[in-house]
């Protein structure tokens, strides 16, 4: 039994360096979550509206906070890196592109894409 | 051709539950979400920054409170599928997978409803 213990074990977490794809594959989860977190902030915010014009109110001012703004706008460019991903695996999943190189590509693609999106609705839409 | 023993498929362990669907409303909820953000996006930016008449006139259009109610669907179902999936690669013991599923699942199911009387009330009173 001793020779067990002398098997290759996988490469540990804190170790191993993740490749480009590895850190976009694993912030893919991480912003997942943290967007499903989002959603109660989501629904206050439609509940601040049910509630009338004084709650309404309410939340506007709150969310003059800057620092308030700032997660808010971080929330964004999470829900668009996820949405660049998303896209990664829909073309993923129709079974193209797995060569190491387009993966690679895409990693440059997928963060230019989420900040880019982030500024146009920055600009265009608020 | 049954390639388990019948000990296995009695026990219903593995393979062929319900597997195919849950990843399938993934990609369909992905999809539905992609032009969905958009409009959420330009719906809470206008929050923050108009007053409660023009939201109460936004919500009056049936193409904008029908995009709030399909976000709301979607979002909700996608967001407790992919936290389903994050529980179950993360935590080993099986009833506390399953009861924080069943949590998770509830949770968001309660959030969704509250989202979608809010919008209700909002049509109806605002």
């Amino acid at each position: 039994m001793a020779h067990k213990n002398d098997r290759p074990t996988s490469p540990h977490l804190q170790i191993y360096k993740l490749p480009p794809t590895g850190i976009i594959s694993i912030s893919h989860r991480i912003t997942g979550v943290l967007l499903s977190f989002g959603l109660i902030f989501f629904v206050g915010l439609l509940l601040s509206v049910a509630g009338g014009p004084d709650s309404f109110e309410t939340m506007q001012n709150l969310m003059r906070i800057s620092l308030l703004q700032l997660i808010y706008w971080g929330f964004i460019y999470a829900l668009f890196f996820h949405l660049c991903h998303g896209i990664r695996h829909l073309i993923w999943d129709a079974g193209q592109s797995f060569d190491r190189e387009t993966m690679n590509r895409f990693v440059m693609v997928e963060l230019a894409a989420s900040i880019l999106l982030t500024l146009v609705v920055f600009v265009f839409l608020s | 051709m049954h390639y388990r023993s019948a000990l296995a498929r009695v026990h219903g362990l593995g393979s062929a539950k319900s597997g195919t669907s849950h990843w399938w409303m993934q990609r369909v909820t992905a999809v539905a979400l992609i032009p969905l953000s958009f409009i959420i996006i330009h719906f809470i930016n206008t929050c923050f920054e108009t007053n409660f008449q023009q939201i109460s006139e936004w919500f009056a259009s049936p193409l904008n409170s029908a995009s709030m109610i399909a976000w709301i669907i979607a979002v909700f179902y996608h967001s407790a599928l992919g936290l389903q999936v994050v529980i179950e690669d993360y935590v080993a013991h099986e009833g506390s997978k399953i009861i924080l599923i069943w949590s998770c699942n509830l949770f968001f199911s309660f959030l969704a409803l509250l989202a979608s009387v809010a919008v209700f009330r909002i049509i109806l009173i605002g």
